[in-house]
């Protein structure tokens, strides 16, 4: 973009002067470029700080807080809300799923990344189609299940549920990772001896450790975002993940909404996963990219 | 566990890996001993429940407890019959809504691609920045686009406008599609950006010394050669739009005709408590789906050869 506004067709007519002025101009564009980017990212974020940190965020539409003061954060945990079970949940809920995938995934991937075996393509193939699923394709029969079981408002429906899509993720992710990994410290183990299943818990598994752990933050975030199953299965504060409290922080009447609360809510549920995503940024790009990249 | 008890080593000699059948058998076990209780979960909690759907779909739902085979009627009343008000506008505001958000994620996401890959100062900030709104949930952000589009919102004040946006079709088409691409044209720059930095910088360099132009460049050279990666790209994010449903029913809740498939099939199942009839929408979403990304392969495929044929 920024390039086509710099003179660079005819090479020859560019006298240096020219050039660099050139250069500057380009240079301009892409710091416009990037400034661009990053206002498109974080202004909305941005604004939704704001706008939790202001007394009544209806009526003041300052581009900053001017008396900044911490009362929707503690309305979030009062007695009308309750955030605290919304969190407690999510965290039980997620912390489960990603476990649960990461576990079953770490299997068939190695097998994916590393193993010769006939039909692998059409299980890789299948892995992939199930990623693409709609939920609601799976909802009803999920809901039918869980209820005949008695566990609707408990976790296991929104666990067991969770796995439908974040196993996929999961094992696409940890796919990409294993098979970029110096498989021939493996072969050398092998070589001295080993078993393939001592090569797999004694080299491979330190190795494999960092993609696995990127993996788990994905799947975690993934997790911790959903809502469509959660809002079906649940119906009280007892099961209840963030997602769907923050969805039904409506106040009395659909037009008087406690915006200021529900985006502190939604401060305090992103502000987990902001960090994440700021410490392990590399990485979390690395895995959600790498696959797609060769198609 | 299971790997333990597999012991092809034995078979292999000192100092390299032969592969004689029966290692290579081994390996075979061992990968599907790795893969069962992947393929357990799959049968389980996807296979089950897309069959139950379908076979749900041929019944009636139970009135007085009792439900009866009825065949495709279930369909013929969502296409044709009573269902086909609430089906249709559904389906056509599904499709738009994926058309349109995905023409802007594209430019917006191609647009941020080429910027990422030219910057190099404050590529770690542009980065984590980009990551914040996929990182998001849908549900914080839907709520915070329904503050934003409030008719005391910072985007009537911005615009000196006076919309009740999610009071009236066209402006709650707008708002979710904003709040869709504001989520999500990120994540396509990411996956174009990747594409575009295997992209060696011998062939720009050697482009240049022949005289081509910046945006010959761009068009013989990047375009191309991108192509795969925007096209992973956009199956990616057809599929997710198909299946809104976080954003409509947050920010809209079907108002004003901005019911999409999954709502409606989710409210016919569960609010209306019509097994039955929402597993056929959600069965026609699940087709639909699948028809869509059929097509989009194949046109891509037919692309690819093309291309091949020619150069």
């Amino acid at each position: 973009m920024a390039v086509t506004t710099a003179p660079t067709r005819p090479a020859v007519r560019a006298r240096p002067a020219s050039r660099v002025t050139g250069f500057i101009r380009a240079r301009a564009w892409l710091l416009l470029g990037v400034a661009f980017i990053v206002v498109y990212c974080l202004a909305p974020f941005y604004w939704m700080v704001a706008s939790s940190l202001k007394a009544n965020p209806l009526l003041d539409q300052a581009l900053y807080p001017k008396h900044p003061t911490l009362l929707n954060f503690r309305e979030v945990f009062s007695g009308d809300n309750n955030f605290q079970y919304a969190l407690r949940n999510s965290v039980i809920i997620a912390g489960s799923v990603t476990i649960l995938a990461l576990l079953i995934g770490v299997f068939a991937s190695y097998a994916l990344a590393r193993l010769q075996f006939r039909g692998k393509k059409l299980v890789l193939g299948a892995v992939l189609a199930t990623a693409m699923f709609p939920l609601i394709a799976l909802l009803t029969p999920l809901f039918q299940l869980f209820s005949n079981l008695g566990l609707i408002d408990t976790y296991p429906p929104m666990i067991v549920s969770d796995i439908s899509f974040t196993l996929p993720l999961a094992i696409y992710v940890l796919t990409t990772f294993f098979s970029e990994m110096p498989w021939e410290l493996e072969m050398a183990a092998k070589v001295d001896g080993a078993t393939p299943g001592q090569a797999f818990r004694r080299v491979i598994i330190p190795l494999a450790a960092p993609g696995v752990f990127t993996s788990a933050i994905i799947v975690f975030i993934a997790a911790w975002n959903e809502f469509l199953i959660a809002y079906t299965m649940t119906q009280t504060l007892k099961a209840q993940p963030v997602t769907v409290a923050i969805a039904k922080f409506t106040g009395v009447s659909r037009f008087e909404q406690p915006f200021g609360t529900i985006m502190a809510a939604g401060v305090l549920v992103t502000i987990p996963l902001v960090i994440l995503v700021l410490f392990f940024q590399r990485r979390i790009v690395a895995g959600l990219t790498a696959g797609g990249v060769k198609g | 566990m299971a790997t333990e008890t597999v012991r092809p080593a034995r078979v292999r000699r000192r100092g390299g890996p032969v592969r004689t059948s029966e290692g290579r058998r081994a390996e075979a076990r061992l990968a599907f001993r790795l893969l069962i209780p992947t393929g357990i979960v799959l049968v389980v909690i996807i296979a089950y429940p897309v069959v139950r759907a379908i076979w749900l779909s041929l019944y009636s739902d139970a009135r007085f407890g009792t439900s009866e085979f009825v065949g495709f009627r279930n369909y013929i009343r969502a296409f044709t019959g009573t269902g086909s008000d609430t089906f249709w506008p559904a389906f056509w505001f599904t499709t738009l809504l994926t058309l349109v958000t995905m023409a802007f994620e594209l430019v917006i996401g191609f647009g941020m691609a080429l910027i990422m890959n030219r910057a190099f100062a404050g590529r770690g900030l542009v980065r984590a920045s980009v990551l914040v709104p996929w990182a998001i949930p849908t549900a914080v952000s839907a709520q915070l686009w329904l503050w934003n589009f409030n008719p005391n919102g910072v985007v009537n004040a911005i615009f000196h406008t006076n919309v009740i946006w999610t009071g009236s079709h066209w402006p709650s088409f707008w708002a979710i599609t904003i709040a869709d691409v504001w989520k999500t044209a990120p994540f396509i720059a990411l996956l174009v950006l990747a594409g575009l930095q295997i992209i060696p910088s011998e062939i720009y360099e050697a482009a240049k010394v022949d005289g081509a132009t910046a945006v010959q460049s761009f068009w013989r050279i990047t375009l191309p050669l991108v192509k795969s990666a925007v096209i992973v790209a956009v199956l990616f994010r057809m599929l997710d739009v198909l299946r809104i449903f976080d954003l409509p029913f947050i920010m809209t809740n079907g108002a004003n005709q901005t019911e999409t498939l999954s709502t409606l099939a989710y409210k016919a199942s569960i609010q209306d408590v019509h097994p039955s009839y929402g597993s056929t929408l959600s069965t026609i979403t699940f087709f639909y789906i699948v028809i869509a990304a059929f097509v989009v392969n194949l046109v891509a495929r037919a692309d690819v050869v093309k291309s091949a044929s020619r150069g």
